[in-house]
């Protein structure tokens, strides 16, 4: 404990003698790392400011990039979007180069405005929300973290290509996060033309009986289900479904994807799918990430951290292979060459959603999840 | 015709559990006028002991239906207890207060003993074993009821036809209706008030464990908050059956388990609420009484 202090206090020295530095040596990259710091989200902020900083150390260590220090400029927005526009503007002030952030999705997109007239390229390591690439509204906005709807177009694609159903009962959870998922899986279902939504239907969570539901699913015919929600009302539809001999394949979201899962299932979780981020733990730059981050702080990195870890990786090689921190170069150096960052191999694709990062499918087997290659 | 008696059958055994739980209720108003809201956790406390002494069982090698019997039989005492207690310390003291006071008091003791469970227990769902054992009919039948459904069919048939025979011709029974019509002139006759008031509340606890240990192996799970939801539905039973009245119970929580099943198959399972509290919104216009309660008469 107390030697963890001790570095701590170590790294805030280093850390301010860092930010004086400036003054000596005025040409660094200026990186800006914006996140909630404090407040009630504060545990998905910091470690992506962890990242930032272990990263930037690193660069340092070997001599920058471009043969220029990278300074940090860490500003909290508390996941707030009239903090963060606030905190856009005085990073602008300070002519930052690149930023990475924000975190929540509300923050960023109060923020990305700002940037975007000020023509600074920004990766968030964490918003998920569809629109803020596919809108096509923020070109300087980049991610390091799949996008919500790209879970739900998995889920329908693997239901209608490689299970080969026709007939797809769509059920959520009426929340937010369930709601979304299977919205865009019934979308994507539709647009795909293979197979028909017969069927699209809220349940109440917390209720005491499912089986009214898992009757309607055989009485429509469905060949398979496409649930969005968490793993209780899952656990619950799976049970009533062996029950009642509805022997059919049960695809969750990421919600679904955990050990509680398995626990309150138990054998009639077996078979069943579940789409969930891609092992990133197998990729050689993650393992050393995080055994580096382990050494300094005891710890497990938290939420985040990988994607963080990449998005940091991922702008300090475009401005190295852009040889600038020119707008333009940088667009181009993000979108045309591959870099190897701790959630694998990536580019960015025209709108900015990183290709090689996103969701793969999971099916229990011998009460595990083994990824359905 | 498949469809609609897989649905009626569906209704029926969520409405006989809605049923179980709302004797309670209603016998506990048909005494003190009192809504007991901590009724729910009462179910709730019985699914979580019930799931610890199932471990306990199994882990000393007992099997099958003994488990499920003992893990009954302890829930049953346990939860009698907490509803003994329960009384004892956030009812009777009321007794001669304004009737808002307990009322807010029982809401009390049901978010303190949620909040209890959750401290000591933990928020997750927890796995509850299949307790009812698990055999199969014949195929016509099999996709329509298991045996956890015919189980709980009989016993909440069972135990209204118990509870009946017991309030009709036994001495506490004698004593509960008495109370019921007039606690002044019951205790003027000598009949110890108190007393019967804490055996109701023993004998409706006693029902909710039954009902929390058929839900936790029917449905295979269980957390600190299901007695909340539990305790709605089988209030909206009571109320709607005519609170008060057992028999009125029984069929409230049928017609309410019919309702959402129904609703939940012809219309959408997302409007289950809607129309089973719009049934109660619907019953209450038209007898606001339930539907077999009596008109109370003003006691002069």
């Amino acid at each position: 404990m107390k030697k963890m202090h001790l570095a701590s206090w170590l790294f805030a020295l280093g850390f301010t003698l860092l930010l004086s530095a400036p003054a000596l040596a005025a040409d660094t990259i200026k990186l800006g790392v914006a996140g909630p710091h404090s407040g009630d989200l504060a545990a998905y902020g910091i470690p992506t400011k962890d990242a930032a900083e272990m990263v930037a150390a690193e660069i340092n260590a070997k001599g920058g990039v471009l043969g220029r220090k990278v300074e940090l400029l860490i500003q909290d927005d508390q996941c707030k979007p009239e903090i963060a526009a606030n905190v856009a503007t005085k990073l602008v002030s300070q002519e930052v180069d690149v930023v990475v952030g924000h975190v929540c999705s509300g923050a960023t997109k109060a923020a990305l405005g700002i940037y975007k007239d000020a023509k600074v390229i920004v990766m968030s390591p964490s918003a998920t929300n569809p629109p803020l690439t596919k809108g096509g509204e923020y070109p300087n906005f980049y991610r390091t973290i799949a996008a919500d709807d790209d879970q739900g177009k998995l889920a329908a694609t693997f239901a209608t290509e490689k299970l080969g159903a026709k007939k797809i009962a769509v059920i959520h959870d009426k929340g937010d996060y369930g709601k979304g998922f299977a919205d865009f899986a019934k979308q994507f279902v539709e647009q795909g033309g293979k197979a028909k939504v017969v069927m699209y239907e809220g349940i109440t969570p917390g209720a005491m009986d499912y089986s009214a539901v898992v009757q309607k699913i055989r009485k429509e015919g469905a060949d398979a289900v496409i649930f969005g929600g968490y793993h209780p009302e899952a656990s619950k539809l799976i049970a009533q479904m062996k029950k009642k001999r509805v022997d059919i394949p049960f695809i969750g979201p990421d919600g679904v994807k955990g050990v509680g899962f398995l626990e309150i299932a138990r054998k009639d979780a077996e078979g069943v799918y579940a789409t969930g981020p891609m092992d990133v733990s197998k990729y050689e730059a993650n393992r050393k990430a995080r055994t580096a981050y382990q050494k300094a702080h005891g710890s497990e990195p938290g939420t985040f951290f990988d994607q963080g870890y990449a998005a940091v990786q991922a702008l300090l090689h475009a401005i190295e292979v852009a040889g600038s921190t020119d707008y333009e170069a940088l667009t181009k150096a993000l979108r045309s060459s591959y870099v190897e960052t701790t959630v694998g191999r990536i580019k960015f694709d025209q709108k900015g959603d990183a290709e090689g990062v996103g969701f793969a499918v999971y099916q229990v087997r011998n009460g595990e999840f083994v990824e359905v290659k | 015709m498949d469809y609609f008696l897989e649905l009626f059958l569906s209704g029926l055994t969520r409405g006989s559990i809605y049923a179980l739980i709302a004797l309670g209720y209603t016998m506990v108003y048909g005494i003190i006028q009192l809504i007991n809201f901590a009724h729910g956790e009462v179910y709730m406390i019985g699914a979580f002991v019930a799931l610890v002494v199932a471990g306990a069982l199994t882990i000393y090698g007992f099997t099958g239906v003994s488990i499920l019997l003992l893990a009954a039989l302890v829930a049953a005492i346990y939860a009698a207890a907490y509803g003994y207690t329960l009384e004892r310390i956030a009812y009777r003291p009321l007794r001669g207060a304004p009737r808002l006071s307990p009322l807010i008091s029982a809401i009390g003791m049901s978010i303190f003993l949620q909040n209890y469970v959750l401290l000591a227990q933990t928020p997750d769902f927890l796995p509850f074993p299949a307790l009812i054992p698990d055999f199969d009919f014949m195929e016509p039948v099999a996709h329509i009821m298991g045996s956890a459904e015919l189980v709980i069919l009989l016993v909440t048939a069972l135990t209204m036809v118990v509870l009946t025979v017991l309030i009709k011709y036994t001495r506490i029974g004698k004593a509960m209706r008495a109370t019921q019509q007039d606690m002044t002139m019951a205790r003027l006759v000598g009949i110890n008030v108190d007393r019967v008031i804490s055996v109701t509340f023993v004998i409706g606890s006693v029902l909710a464990a039954i009902g929390g240990v058929l839900v936790g192996s029917y449905i295979g799970q269980i957390n600190f908050a299901i007695g909340f939801m539990a305790g709605v539905k089988a209030f909206t039973a009571a109320v709607l059956g005519g609170i008060g009245n057992i028999p009125g119970a029984v069929l409230g929580g049928l017609v309410l388990g019919l309702t959402e099943a129904f609703a939940a198959g012809y219309i959408s399972s997302a409007y289950e609420d809607v129309f089973a509290f719009g049934l109660l919104v619907l019953i209450l216009i038209l007898r606001p009484t339930g539907i077999l309660g009596k008109a109370v008469r003003q006691k002069v």
